[in-house]
């Protein structure tokens, strides 16, 4: 299992990491390899303002469909127009070319309540 | 079973080949208007010897629990017993017309009012309706009837519906059809519905709960009376959802413990044929509250007549008619056979049998929650490095097994889900507990055994990853 240790993540396993004023995110190495080869995403209109915890999108692998959470408030600006084509991307690399969304976030300190690449680690590691 | 593969029809075909000889013309020939004739339908020709043969050949590969073991884990694939078919194929109700009315329809509508006497007294409810055909159909016929009755009190603020992380995921879907939003509860360390995370949820906004008891890993929630009175406090109701009610039936009436409206499948606990074999059958039970939203008509007694009537705040017609009919016949044959101690032993060894066979592979197969099973149990199939549970369920179709279910519930990682019902015998579950203990000494071994497996099929490990990322659903001839 890889961990990004700039990014902060939620225990529902979507990371986010600072870009300028900008977030991305998307889901871990650990929540990929659980998840196993994906086949579809499903992600947000650019514009849509989202409160921290609501579903941004649908992620689906051959075992499963899971719906992929805010981990801070925001206003979506970009998403990853690769993964329509090419979701296998989220497998390869999540943490880069497999990103899913940039949003403008609403609230900086809900930042803080996320966990760190330490204590994400060790949540996964429970699993 | 036949092993060569089998071409399509489309590939068996032969121009000018015909497989019926019709009558000779007695009237005047109709040119079909050539703006409406079609020359690009490639319909394929065949002769009727080689249309018998094809489908016969594909008949025999057919897997089915006529004639195999089938532990599909949440689907309860129990024998059918024979008998239920030569009620079923009765004239008296093969023939019988939907639009015959009730004068002439008095039979098949006591067997409706019978059945529905006989499940309401096993459930404990006041009411049942049998009009739904399949379970997910009668939750959504039960979230219908919640957000009714939460509507004629003038209560229109109840849109959430809290639903156990362990749910069936057709829970979450039939809410969302019915346009409330759902809600996910953790489970606890146990496996049960967290009390805390439940307490939490519950304020003026929620319409009720959507529970499985015993949940999907086979296990049953002990807090089941608290987790009804919480939510009835709270001003909400209580959904059941009655898929896994194998392990039940005789035991617990699930109407008696706070339960206000709930589904049966008829076609997993009361043995009528599913799993390619339908159609199914999902009654709705309902208590005090609920009885008078139930889908309608119901089966009722009037002056020695029956009829079929709407109860008073109906949410109306679920289905066209009266649900599936020839399933229900079935159903009561089964029940009628069974009789009162014969339910009761069939929820007694439906648990004995998923219980022991958990005790016998349960050293090599972790079960995440360890505690005694009900009717089914959660195992892990990732018993080796580089091995999945897809792997293990693939092998064990070369041991001449169906696999079980696997990759569900969610909240357990690589979940092998076994559900053996009480038909089996006791030689039937040691075969299977040995081979997937021998697949366990293989996955160490010999792995490219079970990264090749199935190799005893027709057709081999199919790509399921390029099937879903480049479905082609249309024949390419």
């Amino acid at each position: 299992m890889t961990i990004d240790k700039n990014a902060r993540y939620r225990t529902s396993h979507e990371y986010a990491r600072r870009e300028g004023a900008s977030i991305v995110t998307g889901i871990s190495d650990h929540a990929q390899d659980s998840l196993g080869d994906i086949v579809f995403v499903e992600l947000p209109a650019v514009g849509k303002v989202l409160k921290q915890g609501e579903a941004f999108g649908v992620v689906e692998s051959v075992k499963a469909a899971s719906d992929l959470y805010m981990p801070l408030s925001g206003t979506i600006t970009e998403v990853n127009a690769a993964l329509q084509g090419d979701p296998a991307l989220i497998n390869k690399d999540p943490y880069g070319a497999g990103w899913m969304i940039k949003f403008a976030p609403a609230n900086a300190a809900e930042w803080d309540g996320l966990l760190d690449a330490a204590a994400y680690e060790k949540e996964a590691g429970k699993e | 079973m036949n092993l060569k593969p089998e071409p399509l029809v489309y590939e068996l075909s032969s121009p000018g080949r015909i497989a019926v000889s019709l009558p000779e013309r007695d009237v005047n020939a109709t040119p079909i208007p050539a703006s409406l004739a079609r020359t690009d339908l490639p319909l394929p020709e065949l002769d009727e010897l080689t249309v018998v043969r094809h489908f016969t050949r594909l008949s025999q590969k057919n897997y089915s629990i006529d004639t195999h073991f089938y532990p599909l884990g949440s689907c309860t694939m129990k024998y059918n017993p024979k008998v239920n078919e030569q009620t079923a194929s009765l004239s008296g109700w093969r023939n019988s017309h939907p639009l015959a009315g009730d004068e002439f329809s008095q039979g098949s509508i006591e067997l409706i009012h019978r059945l529905q006497e006989t499940l309401r007294e096993i459930g404990g409810f006041e009411a049942v309706s049998l009009q739904p055909a399949a379970g997910a159909h009668g939750e959504l016929s039960g979230v219908f009837m919640i957000r009714a009755w939460h509507q004629a009190r003038g209560d229109v603020k109840r849109r959430k519906m809290l639903i156990p992380d362990s749910a069936h995921g057709t829970n979450p879907a039939s809410c969302t059809m019915a346009g409330l939003a759902a809600v996910t509860i953790p489970s606890d360390a146990e496996g049960g519905v967290d009390l805390a995370a439940l307490r939490a949820a519950l304020d003026d906004t929620v319409a009720g709960i959507m529970i499985t008891n015993p949940n999907t890993l086979g296990l049953f929630d002990p807090n089941i009376e608290e987790i009804a009175r919480l939510v009835h406090e709270a001003g909400g109701l209580v959904y059941g959802d009655g898929a896994n009610m194998n392990a039940l039936t005789g035991v617990f009436k699930p109407g008696e413990a706070g339960i206000d409206v709930m589904h049966f499948n008829l076609h997993k606990t009361f043995s009528t044929p599913h799993g390619g074999g339908g159609p199914g059958a999902g009654m709705v039970g309902a208590g005090s509250k609920l009885k008078d939203f139930l889908p309608g008509p119901l089966a009722v007694l009037e002056s020695g007549t029956y009829r079929m009537r709407m109860p008073s705040k109906s949410i109306g017609r679920m289905k066209s008619f009266y649900g599936n009919f020839g399933v229900l016949v079935r159903a009561y044959t089964y029940v009628r056979m069974l009789g009162a101690a014969g339910l009761r032993r069939l929820a007694e060894n439906a648990v004995l049998n998923a219980n022991y066979l958990k005790v016998l592979i349960e050293g090599t197969y972790p079960v995440k929650y360890p505690r005694r099973c009900m009717h089914e149990f959660v195992a892990m199939g990732d018993i080796a490095e580089g091995v999945h549970t897809l792997d293990v369920a693939k092998r064990l179709i070369d041991y001449g097994f169906h696999p079980p279910t696997i990759y569900f519930p969610l909240i357990v990682s690589e979940a092998l889900m076994i559900e053996p019902t009480e038909t089996e015998d006791k030689d039937t579950l040691d075969e299977f507990a040995e081979a997937l203990l021998k697949i366990a000494e293989e996955a160490k071994s010999h792995p490219d055994l079970l990264h090749a497996a199935p190799s005893t099929t027709p057709i081999g490990r199919l790509d399921e990853v390029a099937a879903a990322r480049n479905p082609v659903l249309c024949y390419r001839g």
